[in-house]
């Protein structure tokens, strides 16, 4: 329910800053990237200009000095004032592109002092954004539809551009990010805040931005990390600091709000129906993309569920795999990612669809108790 | 290309040599230790190479008509991209100069042979089987390798398939097939020179190779230990790359792209000794600034083993490292352009043809340059983190490496193919060959610049709206592009099957060196006297 007024929200707001022809780099929404253009046109134009003499160099060398044209060959064959005239002249344009170039680079590096910290974590294939001054932390996931991408219905306007639960940030106010991984290398990319960072397991690296312009801003996971790395985007709502702070509130409140409704789900039952419907969803917007929708997996990467021994046979197995992940492989803990009770709908579900019919029925306290060890 | 010379010379040598035994049939072909042979066989292997990295392009190109996933599955998309790279640069490029180098380096310096000829055969035959077992590796169960051909960990090593041990046997036996050629090039060169040919009188492609065999033996070392601690991560426990072991991820990339840097300048510096072999004879007027492109190839050389880490500016190093980085790295354009410059100031006011080696040398230099160009913009950190794994980076690589150090092969293979076979190629097939190419290369490659600016990822199978018109132009000369090899296909064919008007020894006209003054065909044994040289 949280994700989908989410959701709505972005519809409502979305004011698509995306061209439908864009052949340059963007100019994007900050100073530094406003900054990197121009750099970037610099660069462009210098190395325009350069080409363009050594081919006008070339051409008319192959107009005139043609042999159909009856000319002689010169025979000079070397001639160290021009050998070193275009040795040292490089060289100077070479600094001319390398002190602004620093002096960007340098401001884009200076991540201290910032209004909001905000730690965004990949994982295979989404992304955790946790507002490290404010109680509030939620995955954000592809939200294009699979039938979508498979070209069952015709693709909407965001194809693979949009996310189930977009990163909010403020305008005006330095906002850092600190950026890591769960399991392989990602990495962090809004086109328009004019940087890209990698998400390295075990480390965290910072960027930051100050986004000028209120808007929506999409991005893309830009290292390959693994089978759905093309299915990895990042949506930003950049909000006006007095929405942003309303947000902000509104989000812990319904944070608190639905940590308080999980306690109260332990002490109730769902029925078979319930959980299995339940499941089927949880599955598949977490586990389909590796297990596969029919629960056969992919062999030799990912294991099958379908007549796994896990799968119907040790329970407290299954259960210990969802909450803690399987270390060394890419099975990822979903203790945080889920609640108990999706967590307990996903296990009924795997444990009865396919084929599995062992009749199972897992209960969030059953979730509960094997996370606090019984 | 092949080099069945007529029976009467090829029987007097072998009779000198080989006891009355003459091979033939297949076990000529296993059992060779004739440079000429393992030269043919390099040859006629990279361009199988070529024609199976191409269909797996094709494969990519395919999925990447139009968005949405139609042809193939993500996790086959990631091995077909990771495989066409291996392929393309281990088994297409490099095997195809160490063939060049293997027919061309004796016949240059006025060597009998190469050095170490039993080696030579032994680095051929290894290659095949290094590609069987990767190409097999896409038939178990879980597929081949599926992270891109830099392999980074840990992606390659705990998430990745179990073929990944296949994969890290398969470089190692490539990274020991290079050494070895590597270790021939260098004995060769430093023992087996005619009298007179003193180190300033060496054709520049012997030049840039003997540079090239340094670094190939410098890096490939590296390579190996990276793909060892790939496999002691992923099956033995260790944690070099492992940050709960108290390893580094970002350690893998550096150690990569210590390798990976020189290794680029692996597969161009022969590509620029063609190049300055074909200019000066189709202008009829000798290399302009020989002492500074040697000069400059040295440089490139030395300077390509601390600019690796331009590969990484987005793993979060320090700005001091970014900075240091950037700054080696745009030297680096000084000795590529007195190269270019020194190619253009040798074109000045010469008499110039354009046959077909020429035809692809002023293609390559000017497609190189676009290249390089980009190749500068790329070395510029602030922009790099726009440019960085995007398409823009896949432009320029294959700017670098299709236009740059393939067309100089294809330029090569054309050049000397008369001298090999005794038989000038169909001209009108191999100047259908190049125009085709070189229109459905652009096609292929340029729009990619704009597409990568615009925002769209390297090394994914589907992608966002905006970018389908463009994607699908570049499928088109992708398709193009791979048809027109076909064209190569026939003409080699042919070539092989010795059809065409006999040459002579000289070939073209204005071609100078020790390689132009045997027959042609070039006997199967040359230089048995060392020639004197002038």
């Amino acid at each position: 329910m949280l994700s989908a007024l989410m959701t709505a929200s972005v519809f409502a707001e979305t004011k698509d800053n995306i061209e439908q022809y864009q052949l340059n780099m963007t100019k994007g929404v900050t100073d530094i990237s406003a900054g990197v253009y121009d750099m970037h046109m610099l660069m462009f134009l210098i190395c325009v200009v350069i080409g363009a003499g050594v081919f006008i160099a070339m051409f008319i060398s192959m107009y005139f000095h043609r042999k159909s044209r009856g000319v002689k060959p010169a025979n000079f064959h070397e001639n160290v004032k021009v050998e070193i005239a275009w040795t040292v002249i490089p060289f100077i344009i070479l600094v001319v592109m390398a002190v602004p170039a620093m002096n960007l680079l340098i401001d884009m590096e200076d991540a201290s002092e910032p209004d909001v910290s905000i730690l965004v974590t990949g994982s295979q294939w989404k992304w955790h954004y946790k507002y490290m001054d404010n109680d509030v932390e939620y995955y954000s996931k592809l939200a294009t539809q699979a039938d979508q991408i498979s070209g069952k219905i015709p693709k909407g306007e965001n194809y693979l551009l949009e996310v189930d639960r977009p990163l909010v940030i403020p305008t005006g106010q330095k906002v850092r990010f600190l950026i890591t991984s769960d399991d392989v290398i990602h990495s962090w990319w809004v086109p328009d805040f004019g940087f890209k960072q990698d998400a390295n397991p075990g480390f965290i690296n910072d960027a930051w931005t100050n986004v000028n312009e209120p808007g929506v801003y999409r991005g893309q996971c830009a290292e390959l990390c693994g089978k759905d790395h093309g299915f990895m985007p990042i949506v930003v709502i950049a909000k006006e600091p007095a929405e942003y702070a309303k947000w902000i509130s509104e989000q812990e409140a319904v944070q608190q709000q639905a940590k308080a409704e999980e306690q109260r789900l332990l002490s109730m039952n769902m029925t078979m129906a319930e959980s299995m419907e339940l499941g089927e969803n949880v599955y598949s917007a977490n586990c389909a993309a590796c297990h596969m929708p029919n629960g056969e997996g992919l062999p030799g990467v990912f294991p099958a569920l379908k007549d796994s021994q896990i799968a119907v046979a040790d329970q407290p197995k299954h259960i210990d795999i969802l909450i803690n992940g399987v270390t060394g492989s890419a099975m990822q803990s979903y203790a945080k990612q889920l609640t108990m009770s999706e967590i307990a709908a996903v296990v009924t579900y795997e444990r009865n669809a396919w084929g599995n019919d062992t009749g199972d029925l897992v209960q969030a306290k059953d979730i509960n108790s094997a996370m606090n060890g019984q | 290309m092949t080099t069945l010379t007529d029976s009467t010379q090829h029987d007097t040598h072998a009779d000198d040599h080989h006891d009355h035994h003459i091979p033939y049939g297949i076990k000529r072909w296993l059992n060779t230790t004739n440079h000429k042979d393992i030269g043919t066989l390099y040859l006629w292997f990279a361009f199988i190479m070529f024609l199976t990295g191409g269909a797996m392009a094709m494969v990519i190109r395919a999925e990447l008509f139009q968005p949405g996933l139609q042809i193939v599955e993500p996790h086959f998309f990631n091995q077909m991209t990771t495989v066409h790279g291996l392929i393309m640069v281990f088994g297409a490029v490099m095997p195809a100069f160490t063939g060049l180098a293997n027919w061309l380096i004796p016949m240059m310096i006025g060597a009998p042979d190469m050095a170490l000829p039993r080696m030579n055969n032994w680095s051929f035959w290894i290659l095949p089987f290094a590609f069987l077992i990767l190409l097999s590796s896409l038939f178990l169960e879980g597929g081949g390798p599926a992270f891109g051909w830099t392999f980074y960990a840990p992606l390659s090593t705990t998430y990745s398939a179990d073929s990944t041990a296949l994969f890290v046997f398969a470089v190692h036996i490539m990274g020991a097939s290079s050494i070895m050629g590597a270790i021939n090039v260098i004995v060769t060169i430093f023992n087996m020179r005619a009298p007179g040919m003193t180190w300033m009188k060496m054709p520049l492609f012997v030049w840039t190779w003997l540079i090239t065999a340094f670094l190939l033996i410098a890096v490939m070392p590296v390579l190996a230990g990276a793909v060892t601690m790939v496999l002691t991560d992923k099956f033995f426990g260790t944690s070099f790359f492992d940050a709960a072991g108290g390893g580094d991820p970002v350690m893998f990339q550096h150690i990569f792209w210590f390798f990976g840097h020189p290794e680029v300048y692996i597969m161009i510096l022969p590509a620029f000794g063609i190049i300055s072999q074909i200019i000066p004879t189709f202008a009829r007027k000798p290399l302009f600034g020989y002492a500074s492109m040697v000069y400059a190839t040295a440089s490139i050389a030395l300077l390509s083993f601390i600019v690796w880490a331009h590969h990484m500016f987005t793993t979060g190093m320090p700005v001091a490292a970014e900075l240091f980085f950037m700054f080696a790295t745009m030297l680096i354009s000084v000795p590529t352009g007195v190269k270019v410059f020194n190619w253009v100031a040798t074109m000045w006011r010469g008499s110039m043809t354009f046959e077909v080696p020429m035809l692809f040398a002023i293609a390559f230099i000017v497609l190189f340059t676009i290249g390089g160009l980009s190749g500068l913009m790329l070395a510029i950190v602030p922009v790099d983190f726009q440019y960085h794994d995007t398409y823009f980076v896949v432009a320029h690589f294959h700017y670098v490496l299709v236009t740059g150090a393939i067309f100089s092969i294809m330029a090569a293979v054309y050049y000397w193919l008369p001298k090999w076979t005794g038989k000038m190629f169909h001209i009108g097939l191999a100047k259908w060959h190049f125009w085709c190419s070189l229109v459905s290369v652009n096609v292929l490659f340029f729009p990619m610049h704009f597409v990568g600016l615009a925002g769209m990822p390297r090394r994914i199978p589907d992608y966002a709206l905006q970018f389908a018109d463009i994607n699908k132009w570049i499928s088109i000369g992708g398709f193009a592009f791979g048809l027109s090899q076909l064209i190569f296909l026939v003409l080699l064919i042919k070539a092989c099957k010795k059809q065409g008007e006999p040459v002579s020894d000289q070939v073209w006209e204005g071609a100078e060196g020790l390689e132009w003054e045997i027959p042609s065909p070039a006997p199967y044994h040359t230089f048995e006297t060392p020639p004197i040289v002038k």
